[in-house]
């Protein structure tokens, strides 16, 4: 078993049969014979389709549309600020989650330390902006130049570990992270109770009521550039080589590329991704706590997203992410109804806990649809794949 | 020089409670390649069921009402984690990644329900005096607790060794986690030895999370313990080498002895209140650096 998650599959043939092709696409790709292979995604479809939402996306916050039930936010109204705010959670989560897809789904690197490189995003932001007063622009490039450093040296570290093994190295130096975090080193992260941010050096446009629509906007931005950086990095040669490592590491290296390289470039993609989400959300949120940013359970929470939505396959990712967000805020809201208080002990407990449902459901989908979201579209419209 | 025996008996108590959550993990990583995330669940499951026994009991502060507490929680844990195993796990057998997930999701569901029904706060179980007392030794003062934890895991480390060498199902474990074909080709029921080590680990589970409760956090059970505990009880598996008894009663013993002196005798100054934790995941870097498999762990 030297890949872990390339090894789980029902059937052992279907396994071989992928392993070869997707060997067989690399040495086509890597001789020089142009893409071949079956093109993943719906083509010209998924195009049209991918452009119409994102479109309709886009013109959503000055869509003053009344909409009742479903709206995440307090007033039924769709460019409320509670609904736009949920929604770019939604956005900086789906771009994380595809950005982990490339790590876990792709290359078959199963990390769990997925966080620290988001609460670095969060915390360095965080610090730069609140406790040294920096402008924006070289806070960020700061923070992602932190996010880079950090990850290129803790990834060559766990990459020496494989399997079970490297998940629980990542595990624990994100904890170490945690825990750092926790200690309020110089008076930087604040310790236990956060670090609020400070706006005084912010641009005006993502300060104040009229920054809801701007920070809205600005997650859709970053969701965008996550899913196109993981767009790019799969379907270039490299994403082959990531698919052939998922497969059988042993066999890339009979093919005689080095596959250390190749799972570094993709811890650190993966990695400067959620810096960045971090960055985003913590203009979103105005605040960094450690436990909402930096514990095990983001990391948890993210593992949850990609799989719900669908291992390797990008858009799964997203729509996983985007499902569970929304729906951890719906039930919340669900849960704060006056009515809600009626309902009898044996309902109201579990249905006011947002974690408890969305367990639920995720073991439901590993025991009947172990392709998530994305394997039950492809079951109902083949003709997708 | 004085405070130096205490320490070391407090980290040898706390390596105890982290070898109780280990060998359970370990003896199923063994057997199943299944990394049992719902572990950190069984042992807040059963501080829990300590919690509710003893403050429904009159005799909750009696040496005799606390054993029967104990001997719940253990109950609690083993119940749990054996319909983990026959609900959850049994469904899944040969996609180690999908039981690794839905051990995930079972604790992420758990927790939820801990939190609704208990709510977020702490809750504090009945103990008796003696448990919270010290005990002289010439000058050391030492927790009465340490010792109870320290003869625990002992005493689990010491059954744990005879089962697996002396009985047949213990044998059997031993095996499969060799070659589960061929002792399955023997005509051997392995999927009931799959059941035995959830049941098992569930136990020790339990225990551990009411012992900790008890023993380091002044009697406090809160639905996050687990999570908090099985990332030590993680590193303590993977010191030790994955699927090692043996490897994880040394890490155990490692980690709980690093941790205590760290944050003793350099936790104390400003800024550092975390180090004794951040220093055992150092410990787990140079390790694994240094051998990939662990402390006693086959290479893989």
């Amino acid at each position: 078993m030297s890949s872990l998650l390339g090894s789980d599959q029902p059937a052992a043939e279907r396994h071989e049969a992928g392993t070869r092709a997707a060997l067989a696409r690399l040495g086509r790709r890597l001789a020089g014979a142009g893409p071949a292979g079956t093109r993943r995604g719906g083509g010209r479809i998924g195009v049209i389709v991918t452009g119409c939402v994102l479109a309709i996306l886009a013109v959503l916050p000055l869509v003053t549309l009344q909409i009742p039930w479903i709206l995440p936010g307090p007033v039924d109204v769709l460019n409320s600020a509670g609904t736009l705010e949920v929604l770019g959670l939604c956005f900086v989560f789906a771009g994380v989650a595809a950005g982990f897809d490339l790590l876990i789904g792709f290359t078959g690197l199963l990390s769990f330390g997925q966080v620290l490189y988001f609460a670095t995003g969060v915390y360095v932001l965080d610090a730069a902006l609140s406790v040294w007063h920096w402008a924006l622009l070289p806070a960020a490039a700061l923070t992602m130049a932190v996010g880079g450093v950090l990850a290129v040296l803790l990834g060559s570290i766990s990459l020496k570990a494989r399997g079970i093994a490297f998940a629980m190295v990542t595990l624990a130096f994100a904890q170490a992270g945690y825990y750092l975090i926790e200690d309020n080193p110089h008076g930087l992260t604040g310790g236990d109770s956060g670090l609020v941010m400070s706006t005084s050096r912010l641009p005006a446009f993502l300060v104040g009521v009229a920054s809801t629509r701007s920070l809205y906007w600005l997650t859709l931005a970053f969701l965008v550039a996550a899913y196109g950086i993981t767009w790019l990095a799969t379907e270039s040669v490299t994403g082959q080589v990531f698919l052939a490592i998922r497969e059988s590491e042993r066999r890339t290296e009979v093919l005689g590329l080095r596959p250390f390289p190749f799972k570094l470039a993709s811890f650190v993609i993966s990695s400067l991704i959620a810096t960045a989400g971090g960055m985003v959300y913590l203009l979103l949120v105005g605040t960094a706590a450690p436990d909402a940013v930096a514990s095990t359970t983001v990391t948890v929470s993210i593992l949850v997203m990609v799989v719900l939505g669908g291992l390797g396959t990008r858009w799964g990712a997203v729509i996983g992410a985007i499902v569970y967000v929304y729906l951890q805020q719906y039930l919340l809201k669900i849960a704060a109804e006056p009515s809600f208080a009626t309902l009898p002990a044996v309902l109201r407990v579990p249905l006011s806990q947002p974690d408890f449902l969305l367990g639920a459901i995720f073991i439901a989908f590993i025991l009947f649809a172990p392709g998530g979201i994305a394997g039950l579209a492809r079951r109902w419209w083949p003709a997708r794949s | 020089m004085s405070t130096f025996v205490a320490i070391t008996i407090s980290g040898l108590a706390l390596g105890s409670v982290y070898f109780l959550i280990a060998s359970g993990l370990s003896l199923i990583y063994g057997l199943m390649d299944v990394l049992n995330f719902a572990h950190g669940i069984f042992l807040t499951l059963g501080a829990y069921a300590g919690f509710d026994l003893a403050s429904r009991m009159s005799a909750a502060a009696d040496p005799a009402g606390f054993l029967l507490t104990a001997a719940v929680a253990a109950a609690c844990g083993a119940v749990i984690a054996a319909m983990t195993e026959l609900v959850l796990i049994r469904p899944l057998y040969g996609r180690p990644v999908s039981q690794i997930l839905v051990t995930i999701g079972l604790d992420v569901a758990l927790v939820g329900l801990l939190l609704g029904i208990y709510g977020s706060n702490a809750r504090v179980i009945t103990v008796p005096a003696w448990l919270t007392g010290v005990t002289s030794l010439g000058s050391e003062r030492i927790p009465n607790g340490d010792f109870v934890a320290l003869g625990t895991g002992a005493a689990v480390l010491a059954a744990l060794g005879w089962f697996l060498r002396r009985t047949r199902y213990g044998i059997i474990i031993r095996a499969g986690a060799e070659n589960r074909d061929m002792v399955r080709a023997l005509g051997i029921n392995v999927g009931r030895a799959f059941t035995l080590v959830f049941t098992i680990g569930g136990a020790a589970a339990g225990l551990a999370g009411l012992l900790n409760s008890v023993v380091f956090n002044g009697g406090l059970v809160d639905p996050s313990q687990g999570d908090q505990l099985l990332i030590f009880a993680f590193i303590v598996v993977v010191i030790g080498g994955l699927g090692s008894l043996a490897g994880s009663a040394v890490a155990a013993v490692l980690v709980g002895l690093v941790q205590v002196y760290v944050s003793f005798y350099a936790g104390t100054s400003a800024g550092l209140a975390q180090l004794g934790n951040v220093s055992v995941v150092l410990v787990l870097a140079i390790v694994l650096l240094a051998r990939p498999g662990g402390l006693l762990g086959r290479t893989a």
